[in-house]
């Protein structure tokens, strides 16, 4: 069934890895069963910070999935030859990042057991709602997509016909998951950090520059790690997209700093003061903020120097410091700013516990479980064909 | 047999779904026809209720705490130690974050660090509603009332981010061993839901006021039909200067303060 | 289909092993346990007992429904009219929860969430009296 037998061959390093996965997720489950049973008591979140870690990894990785579409538009729109061998690897790694931030969402509830009253009592007016239907939707386009065309390379005939249609409706799908995230923040009348309209195009630049950069590493990794070479261009064609994305990302934030402070409204004003420089002595998250600042200017300066850029070592450092620098601003800084100062003023600090991390953990293991596993079928498929 | 394995597992598959299905349409029964429902006859009701808090009355008794003992104990709202994690329904909050806008660098002294009465304003517009992906909390269209409804909510904590008066708490775990006396007549809440202040829509069934309206001794809590231009609630807020919490978000607050 | 023979085996082997409880006990001659449930007090139920032995939980959960979220609390049925109230209509006749609901729900091997949250009269005090402990701690 969908070729799935290629995925319990391996060599014992293969294994090696799907067993250490393994052992993550077991943790990470260990501690998940401990949250069933005492309740999100076992986090480090609050009556003021009421979403940490798992909606920030969640927020960040609809981006990574929404990045596929940096692939999937120039090869299938513009007809990007050079993504012919890239594209399948987006695609993948859009089901394993939209899995993870189902997976997210649900560690995130109080009483999942009752997630199906989402379905059970639709409620067009909330944007939760829609975020599920968008979310669920592109998972299944990204599966439909990629299964098809695999199969279809693997028969060595033309992929179907109406297969075309679906791939072009999962570009703007692509759009929509990570704009309709955006308003899960951008419409709440009391979190002024989130009320800003540049929100969700902050949020897709940020994503198309995290998620290629993150397809850029894997490429050079399989690479290393197998006879498949997804060959130079592809990569040099990627490191574009980032070096763009990573500007807009960048004049983005630029332009909220400055609405920000040159308007000077405190509401406004204070969940920046609490990020870079801490609000009456809290400042945990002060170093993480900065550290994210350093790490996007040094991209950019990676990026933009041509020559740099087309050195594959330094691109691969540079694509690590540019995911880290947006992980700590989308996967921290974003959600947890957007709740210090409370509506009433209150600075209350969050940090995640241990068991938090582990089910963090363990949730990031599952989705590179699930990537391992369809890229070692797409490559053994490929290998056949050689 | 001339079957393979694909199909095989299509029509299994099929099969298994169609039981399912069929098991829980079956499970369906239509029973009690013949009931009919009816709301209680002594209740009392209004088109849309409201409170007016007079902070003057309510600050003769200093540190008192009347109303929020009795609201707690008729809702069987735990006593968490830990403030960061606490469950309240009515609150004391200083002056100048129950109306952060109104803060100045001069500040008022008889205003500034006044202990003011807050509950949840039961907003004519309300984000946590607008945001709730279950219905989960309402507004109520007989009332105003914003209702939640702890069967249903999955515990997202979507409506805790859109409130903007943090009137909404969370129950982060089991609240049965802090709530010093359970009663019966009330269910307590379990680990995993949000809960708030219900305008006491319970005791209104029952004919009688909120219970914090009852319990303040000073009488500084007016509730009444703010539809109905000759309620007390009504004369107040034609006769004397007030506030609500955060108008310029277009919430519409329904619990309105004499300073 | 060259591996008819395994695949069958399996199934069988599967088959006794689902099973495996069902003739234990009639091996041994374990006889059914009876379900001693405590009478009620009341002459008759909302409904006829052996519509609420099957469909209690969907009576409740119409009562849920019609009291939390369309504000009507009382049922006419028959002519006679009820408070729609687990604690205080059904556990007014059926005086024990451990007795009646849990006795039954434990041989049936079901756990309904209702007292996660509902508080049966009998157990308040020992629900407070907990509560008393964990603030001593």
């Amino acid at each position: 069934m969908f070729m799935f037998e290629k995925a319990v061959v391996g060599s014992r390093r293969y294994w090696l890895w799907i067993l250490g996965l393994f052992a993550v997720i077991g943790v990470g489950f260990l501690n998940y069963l401990r949250q069933l049973e005492v309740g999100l008591a076992i986090t480090g979140l609050n009556r003021d910070v009421t979403w940490g870690l798992y909606i920030a990894q969640f927020t960040f990785l609809v981006g990574v999935a929404a990045s596929a579409v940096m692939v999937v538009l120039p090869y299938y729109l513009h007809d990007w030859k050079v993504f012919s061998r890239v594209t399948i690897l987006g695609e993948f790694l859009a089901i394993s990042a939209v899995t993870m931030c189902m997976l997210f969402i649900f560690v995130d509830m109080g009483q999942p057991h009752r997630v199906m009253n989402v379905i059970l009592h639709p409620t067009p007016h909330s944007i939760m709602f829609w975020d599920m239907v968008s979310l669920s939707g592109y998972l299944i386009l990204n599966a439909v997509i990629a299964l098809v065309t695999l199969s279809a390379e693997r028969k060595g005939v033309a992929p179907p016909n109406w297969i075309k249609p679906v791939i072009l409706l999962s570009i703007p799908w692509a759009i929509s998951i990570h704009t309709v995230t955006a308003f899960l923040y951008n419409g709440l009348p009391g979190r002024s950090f989130w009320l800003t309209a540049i929100l969700a195009p902050r949020f897709l630049a940020s994503a198309f520059a995290a998620g290629p950069s993150l397809l850029i590493l894997f490429c050079m990794l399989l690479r290393k790690l197998t006879w498949f070479d997804a060959g130079r261009e592809p990569i040099r064609r990627l490191a574009v997209i980032v070096t763009y994305a990573m500007i807009v990302n960048v004049f983005f934030v630029l332009m909220e700093v400055f609405t920000v402070f040159y308007s000077g409204i405190p509401e406004h004003k204070l969940h920046f003061e609490y990020l870079f420089v801490g609000l009456d002595g809290h400042n945990s998250l002060v170093p993480w903020m900065w550290t994210s600042v350093i790490l996007a200017v040094a991209a950019l300066v990676l990026l933009i120097v041509p020559r740099w850029r087309r050195n594959d070592r330094i691109l691969a450092v540079t694509c690590v410091i540019v995911f880290l620098s947006l992980w700590i601003d989308k996967g921290i800084g974003l959600i947890v700013g957007g709740f210090v100062p409370s509506p009433l003023g209150a600075i209350t600090e969050y940090a995640p516990t241990l068991p938090e991390i582990a089910i963090t953990l363990g949730v990031w293991a599952v989705g590179a479980l699930i990537i391992t596993v369809f890229y070692k079928i797409t490559l053994s498929v490929r290998e056949s064909l050689a | 047999m001339s079957m393979d394995r694909k199909s095989f597992l299509k029509i299994t598959g099929c099969a298994v779904a169609g039981a399912i299905a069929g098991g829980k349409l079956g499970g369906l029964v239509a029973g009690a026809e013949d009931a009919e429902y009816l709301p209680a006859p002594g209740a009392l009701t209004a088109r849309r209720w409201g409170m007016v808090v007079d902070t003057r009355k309510c600050r003769k008794q200093e540190g008192c705490k009347d109303c929020i003992r009795a609201c707690h104990q008729a809702h069987n709202v735990p006593q968490i130690p830990d403030k960061t994690r606490e469950v309240k329904w009515i609150w004391k909050e200083k002056f100048e974050h129950a109306f952060p806008s109104q803060e100045t660098e001069y500040p008022n002294e008889e205003l500034h660090g006044r202990q003011v009465l807050l509950l949840c304003n039961h907003c004519d517009d309300p984000p946590c509603v607008r945001v709730c992906p279950t219905q989960a909390t309402w507004k109520r269209e007989a009332d105003g009332i914003v209702m939640m409804d702890w069967h249903r909510c999955i515990g997202c904590r979507y409506c805790i981010a859109a409130c903007p008066y943090g009137s909404r708490s969370f129950n982060w775990g089991d609240p049965r061993p802090y709530i010093p006396k359970v009663r019966a007549d009330y269910p307590t809440r379990t680990k995993g839901v949000v809960e708030k202040c219900t305008f006491c829509e319970e005791r209104l069934a029952r004919g009688e006021m909120p219970a914090c309206v009852e319990a303040c001794p000073e009488k500084a809590l007016v509730f009444g039909d703010l539809a109905d231009p000759n309620s007390e609630v009504r004369r107040l807020l034609r006769t004397e200067y007030t506030l609500r919490r955060k108008p310029e978000l277009g919430t519409r607050p329904e619990v309105f303060y004499i300073l | 289909m060259r591996d008819r023979g395994w695949i069958l085996l399996g199934l069988a082997l599967f088959i006794a092993l689902v099973t495996f409880p069902l003739w234990y006990n009639t091996a041994l001659g374990v006889a059914p346990k009876q379900l001693q449930l405590e009478k009620a007090k009341g002459e008759a139920c909302v409904y006829e007992t052996a519509y609420m032995r099957q469909h209690h939980m969907d009576v409740l959960m119409e009562w849920r429904e019609q009291v939390v979220r369309r504000g009507n609390h009382l049922v006419k049925v028959g002519g006679k009219t009820y408070e729609m109230s687990l604690t205080k209509t059904c556990l007014d006749c059926h005086r024990s929860k451990e007795r009646f609901c849990d006795r039954c729900h434990d041989y049936a091997a079901v756990t309904p969430y209702c007292w996660d949250c509902h508080v049966s009269p009998e157990e308040a005090p020992v629900v407070a009296a907990r509560a008393r402990t964990a603030d001593e701690r």
